[in-house]
């Protein structure tokens, strides 16, 4: 049987959980990286109009998680983009994206929070007994 | 949380017995009510934070605690740097120093109403607010590590409010020991044009009435009356503070074993007071503090000139303005000895009673002010600190009403038109940049900010002093 590669959000009492589901551990942490944007609106309003390189380095895969989903924060604070599509790669301890976005308007995309940071509660990245990977965490906004 | 876990001290107090690896008991403060609608959660975290080394007394957790990364939200825990006490990132979150401070304008509700939606329509077009938003200041390295050290004083010297603000202000507007060498360049970068911008989820800016006064006296010293007109606004350190947070968290993590510290849950990650990492912490978090200080003393400023142009007559001076998130030095009587602790509260105000050198000369009598920040459609509080809050958990109240649903429940049950209409029938004028975020924030889905306030009070944390309804919100 083939794995849909999906996201969700699950529940914290303050914040929100993002989880990226998929056949690979790189397709869970892409799907975990469009629940991030699904935070702050609709992915499917962001158009891929311009490119973004991320890289990160982190031999726990939990803690890669983490720094991936944090880089990918700084990246929507300081070029006040969004990002809709993330083709990840994954080998070993490294991590290299191509994210695709555009820059946040806000009568377009009208974003509900700003997120502060991805966090340590929560996190998990593993491979179930039917070979579906797993990558979540909490993020605080 | 199961109440049968703790032991009934009075109305307000609850104990968890030192148990297991806790060093020191845990103490919750909160009505019968507030305890069984708490998360687990809450309970576990009290307990883990009660086995942090150096730990003193008890940690505690306040009326409107939750659940939330390592110590709860509404959690209070001080260490002794010479019993190898710790600094945690998690202990002070990531939006350091977020707080709230309140303004008087001299204007009645009268005069208010009959411009409340001009005056909307220019304080949403006057103060930045949501994602994406920018301020208009950009902050080149050198500025950016004046800012860092300076705060609310350095906010002030560019012309941004009047000197007389600083003594309103914890710490005087400017925490000494700042290090902005020790915040990292994407931190600088993330607040180059973040300066003067409320941020969103529950940050805000509200024009608010007051409803009712409990103690007469106090509010006559702090310029409190009924039907009075106040601003308040609430927003933290934005991206730098967001950065430290994230920063050094991952550093304490893949540290912490270095120090011999075990940590049952990564985000109680933590480093020793006197360590390298917890001395560079407490630079890089200090400087957070003044740049949530100074991005609030911006913001002031530019509501004194939406304010001005419609109405010429209004003045806002500062009231007071608290910070929630923060680990500060400060000296605290334990059995009867005068000791220099770290005090963490994340999630919680500092109350000081009166007489507490740090206070300017007008509070010396009336103590610290406590500013509780409500929800779009409730109430905020004014409190003071009391002699007895310098007793029960070093000087601390909660802050604010806390949540009670998750933002995902929020906008299954709700959405951010029909809230804004409904308060918009009940007088209240919102302006905000997104719907999806009216609705996170509806009022429903939070505590009810009034039996926190009266917990915090029966249990002697602080005094109420003045409830203030929202007329005008402007939310990020």
């Amino acid at each position: 049987m083939s794995i849909l590669a999906r996201w969700e959000h699950f529940e914290h009492a303050a914040d929100i959980g993002v989880r990226g589901i998929g056949a690979s551990k790189a397709e869970a942490f892409a799907q975990a990286a469009l629940a991030l944007s699904a935070l702050i609106t609709d992915p499917a309003l962001i158009e891929p109009r311009q490119e973004v390189d991320i890289s990160c380095t982190e031999s726990n895969e939990e803690l890669l998680l983490v720094d991936w989903l944090n880089a990918l924060i700084f990246e929507i604070a300081t070029r006040k983009m969004l990002f809709g599509a993330f083709e990840v790669q994954l080998d070993g301890p490294h991590l290299r994206a191509r994210v695709l976005g555009e820059p946040i308007q806000i009568d377009k995309h009208q974003p509900a929070v700003e997120i502060k940071g991805a966090t340590y509660t929560e996190l998990k990245v593993c491979r179930d007994a039917s070979g579906t990977w797993v990558a979540q965490c909490v993020v605080d906004v | 949380m199961d109440i049968t876990r703790l032991k009934q001290q009075s109305a307000t107090e609850w104990r968890i017995e030192a148990h297991g690896n806790m060093r020191v008991p845990g103490i919750i403060y909160a009505s019968e009510e507030l305890i069984k609608g708490m998360d687990e959660k809450v309970y576990q975290q009290v307990a883990q934070v009660a086995a942090l080394p150096g730990i003193v007394k008890a940690s505690y957790a306040m009326p409107d605690a939750h659940w939330g990364y390592g110590f709860p939200i509404g959690g209070v825990a001080a260490f002794d740097p010479e019993l190898g006490g710790v600094v945690s990132g998690g202990g002070v979150g990531f939006d350091i120093s977020c707080g709230v401070r309140t303004l008087h304008t001299r204007l009645t509700a009268e005069q208010v109403l009959a411009r409340q939606e001009a005056l909307a329509d220019t304080l949403s077009a006057s103060i930045p607010a949501g994602l994406g938003s920018t301020g208009a200041l950009r902050l080149r390295h050198r500025e950016m590590d004046a800012m860092l050290k300076g705060g609310a004083r350095w906010a002030v010297e560019q012309g941004y409010g009047q000197p007389a603000d600083l003594e309103r202000i914890e710490e005087r507007g400017c925490m000494v020991g700042a290090d902005p060498e020790q915040v990292s360049e994407q931190a600088k970068q993330r607040q180059r044009d973040e300066m003067g911008t409320l941020g969103s989820g529950n940050h805000y800016l509200e024009v608010q009435k007051v409803v009712e006064v409990y103690a007469p006296e106090i509010a006559e010293a702090l310029g409190i009356h009924l039907e009075d007109i106040k601003v308040s606004i609430h927003c933290g350190s934005r991206g730098l503070g967001h950065q430290i947070g994230t920063d050094y968290l991952k550093r304490m993590v893949v540290e912490a074993s270095r120090y011999g510290i075990n940590l049952p849950d990564r985000e109680l990650a933590c480093a020793p007071l006197t360590s390298d990492l917890g001395r560079r912490y407490l630079g890089a978090m200090r400087a957070g503090i003044n740049c949530a200080l100074a991005n609030r003393q911006i913001l002031t400023h530019l509501a004194r000139q939406a304010f001005a142009r419609i109405f010429p007559e209004a003045h806002l001076e500062l009231l007071y303005d608290v910070s929630h998130n923060t680990c500060k030095q400060e000296t605290h009587l334990v059995d009867s000895q005068p000791r220099t602790l770290y005090v963490h509260r994340k999630g919680a105000t500092r109350a000081f009673g009166p007489g507490y050198p740090d206070l300017p000369k007008a509070l010396h009598d009336v103590g610290q002010p406590v500013l509780i920040g409500g929800t779009m459609g409730t109430a905020s509080y004014i409190l003071v600190g009391i002699a007895q809050s310098m007793e029960l958990a070093f000087g601390s109240a909660c802050h604010g009403a806390g949540r009670a649903m998750s933002r995902r429940q929020a906008t299954r049950q709700w959405h951010g038109r029909e809230i804004q209409e409904e308060l918009t029938r009940r007088g209240i004028c919102i302006r905000s940049p997104s719907p999806r975020g009216v609705a996170e924030e509806a009022p429903g889905a939070y505590k009810d900010v009034s039996a926190v306030v009266e917990a915090t009070e029966t249990a002697g944390l602080a005094r109420r002093v003045a409830r203030l309804e929202p007329l005008i919100c402007i939310k990020g």
